[in-house]
């Protein structure tokens, strides 16, 4: 295999939120939001990262992009640190990395036009393209995303959720990015929308060669546009691996639970389906359990596993690595889909 | 089948608005059979959360009306029915569980006497007699430490335990319809796995009629028997569901299918619906979805396709239903 080109390396990022607590505040409780997490993203690659709410996905984002700080640990652009960057650096680094939200009726300001929009990041980054070439590419994009440029003085609340969302991806490419991390960018879209923006994304990618985090919670939506897929549990990575990996061959036993829980959108069969069920809900991120955080709702934990956290190991190849003490080597049977 | 405990019929639900009356739900027949679950499949502004409300006589009148139809339970129509006859039927006839249990839970009264209330003001039993059945209720659906946990307030417990609860508060009268309105979207997915097995083995033991409302196809191939599919206020298909998601028989619900990632095609495009719903208050003339229809004809933009009987059970609003059901358009 050729070597991977490596345009945004984490490495053991770590994002805690104090929380006030205890008498007269002095409890020193924080909420494990992200805790000690790496990974790598290569050029072109989709890296999809899944899990419930709470298990820190979207902090994540929020730091990889640099809207937020680290606790501890680094994120890399291309070499360049997200947090510690200055002046002309930043400013590149800015450029390139860009982020999709989740909800395209709160991240557009409602009382400016589309052409608004889109000219923001061209009157912020003044030196990429000269005033007179601007408008020009705002309907270049406008087109590229697959809206109307003659829709260019319509405000927001015109437009369906899924042409907001378009807006939104628009807006994130204005400035030719490398990264696009993308936090949940269909699940607020009805579900006949939602193929539309998946195949908007996957073809900007090939055309111009994006590298994407996509967070989600959907995991057939992911299984989609991923190579390689990461599955958080309260702060931490417990499996990462190839797609066909991680959603055929589940090491981890969350892995293994989450997958299963997923409906299957086919009654044939449903009645011989077989599924373990997890107890419980994700205990609470400020006071994660000891040893491995799974621990209160495995089925196969043992004593050792409230002892001794277990690392995130390389378990098979094409890589796979999960960070369990008893991983899963049987594929995972699913019936009908 | 038996006779159904629950049939609408023609029912139809407008809005007064500012901006002119909006047909929410037009010409809606649905029957629940006790032991069933039915499915309501549809996406936002399909009608199909107001159809329970109207079912339940939760709409604000005004600005809402039905404007025409009958939802007759055991013989008794509740359309126009009186306060009475409301108060007798809802909760112990047809009960409903909401999608968001934060806000339908009272946040001032401990879960316990919540649910105390209801079984004291109903079955008139004693605050003790009450409390005792309040803790089975809540043991039923399988809350941890029930007896302790019967005095903790709602925020005190997590998402899916508030769904629980709220089944509970549901269940508590033995209702002989229960109707779900989306509850499982705000929860996790291991979660909502266990709220539905919790739901359908509630339906199998009390044999109640079940009526699920949901946008999610993979729910609804898990637990419906029968589903009926509504789009922009009408029923555009009804069938049961192996034979609909087999060979559906319009166009939106083979567009909602085919959508789907599939993990044996994950690299070929995703097939796409063009468009948006459309607004209830911008519905488009003739067939509600032709804009986005790939089987498309001129009588499409002109009339309005009826419910039609297309083979045995099952039903489709559309000029080229029987070239849809059999493969031909």
């Amino acid at each position: 295999m050729a070597e991977r080109d490596v345009v945004l390396e984490v490495d053991s990022l770590v994002r805690h939120f104090p929380v006030k607590g205890g008498l007269l505040g002095r409890g020193r409780s924080a909420v494990q939001a992200v805790d000690g997490v790496s990974f790598t993203l290569g050029r072109g690659e989709t890296l999809g990262i899944v899990g419930e709410s709470g298990c820190g996905k979207s902090t994540l984002a929020r730091t990889v992009v640099g809207l937020d700080s680290p606790t501890s640990g680094s994120v890399r652009y291309r070499g360049t640190d997200v947090h510690r960057a200055s002046g002309r650096e930043l400013r590149q680094m800015r450029r390139s990395v860009q982020i999709v939200l989740q909800d395209p009726y709160t991240s557009l300001n409602p009382r400016k036009t589309l052409r608004d929009l889109l000219m923001q990041p061209f009157e912020i980054h003044r030196d990429v393209l000269p005033r007179e070439r601007r408008i020009a590419r705002i309907k270049e994009l406008v087109e590229l995303v697959g809206l109307d440029p003659d829709h260019l003085d319509r405000y927001p609340f015109q437009f369906s959720g899924g042409q907001r969302q378009r807006i939104g991806i628009a807006r994130a490419l204005a400035l030719e990015p490398e990264v696009v991390v993308c936090d949940e960018p269909v699940s607020a879209l009805d579900v006949s929308v939602q193929a539309q923006v998946v195949n908007l994304l996957r073809r900007l990618q090939r055309e111009l060669g994006l590298s994407y985090l996509f967070i989600a919670h959907d995991l057939s939506v992911v299984r989609h546009i991923s190579d390689r897929v990461a599955v958080m549990y309260l702060g931490k990575v417990v499996e990462l691996g190839e797609r066909a990996q991680v959603y055929d061959r589940p090491r981890h036993p969350y892995t293994r639970a989450l997958l299963e829980a997923v409906p299957i959108p086919d009654p044939v069969g449903r009645d011989e389906r077989v599924r373990v069920l997890l107890a419980g809900d994700p205990p609470s991120p400020v006071d994660p359990p000891s040893g491995c955080r799974f621990r209160t709702r495995c089925p196969k934990a043992e004593d050792l596993c409230a002892v001794t956290e277990p690392a995130l190991a390389v378990e098979a190849t094409p890589q796979t690595e999960a960070a369990c003490h008893f991983p899963d080597h049987t594929p995972l049977a699913r019936l009908g889909a | 089948m038996s006779a159904p405990v629950l049939s609408v019929d023609d029912l139809s639900v407008e809005f007064a608005t500012r901006e002119g009356t909006v047909h929410a739900v037009r010409h809606v027949g649905l029957d629940v059979h006790a032991g069933r679950t039915l499915a309501i499949l549809g996406e936002s502004g399909s009608g199909k959360s107001v159809t329970a409300q109207a079912i339940m006589g939760l709409l604000d009148t005004p600005p809402a009306r039905v404007s025409s139809g009958s939802i007759v339970f055991e013989g008794t129509d509740l359309v126009g029915a009186s306060e009475r006859t409301r108060m007798r039927i809802n909760g112990e006839g047809i009960a409903m569980v909401f999608q968001d249990a934060l806000s339908a839970l009272n946040p001032v009264y401990t879960v316990g006497d919540q649910i105390s209330e209801l079984l004291r003001v109903r079955r008139k039993l004693s605050r003790s007699a009450a409390r005792a059945r309040a803790i089975e209720l809540m043991e039923r659906v399988r809350i941890p430490a029930a007896a302790r946990r019967v005095d903790d307030y709602p925020h005190q417990f997590s998402g899916g335990m508030r769904q629980r609860i709220m089944i509970a508060l549901a269940v508590a009268l033995n209702p002989r319809v229960l109707i779900a309105d989306e509850p499982t979207t705000a929860l996790d997915v291991t979660v909502q796995a266990q709220i539905m097995e919790l739901l359908t083995e509630l339906r199998r033991e009390n044999g109640m009629g079940l009526v699920l409302i949901t946008h999610d196809l993979g729910v609804v191939a898990e637990v419906a028997d029968d589903v009926v599919v509504m789009y922009s206020g009408r029923i555009v298909e009804r069938g049961s569901v192996e034979e609909l998601f087999q060979r559906p028989a319009h166009p939106y619900t083979r567009g909602l299918l085919r959508s789907m990632p599939r993990p044996d095609r994950e690299d070929d495009e995703l097939w796409a619906i063009p468009g948006a719903p459309p607004s209830p208050l911008r519905a488009p003339g003739g067939c509600a979805f032709n804009p986005r229809c790939d089987a498309v004809v001129d009588v499409c933009r002109t009339d309005q396709p009826e419910l039609r009987l297309i083979a045995a059970g099952r039903h489709s609003a559309c000029h080229l239903s029987q070239e849809v059901f059999d493969g031909r358009a």
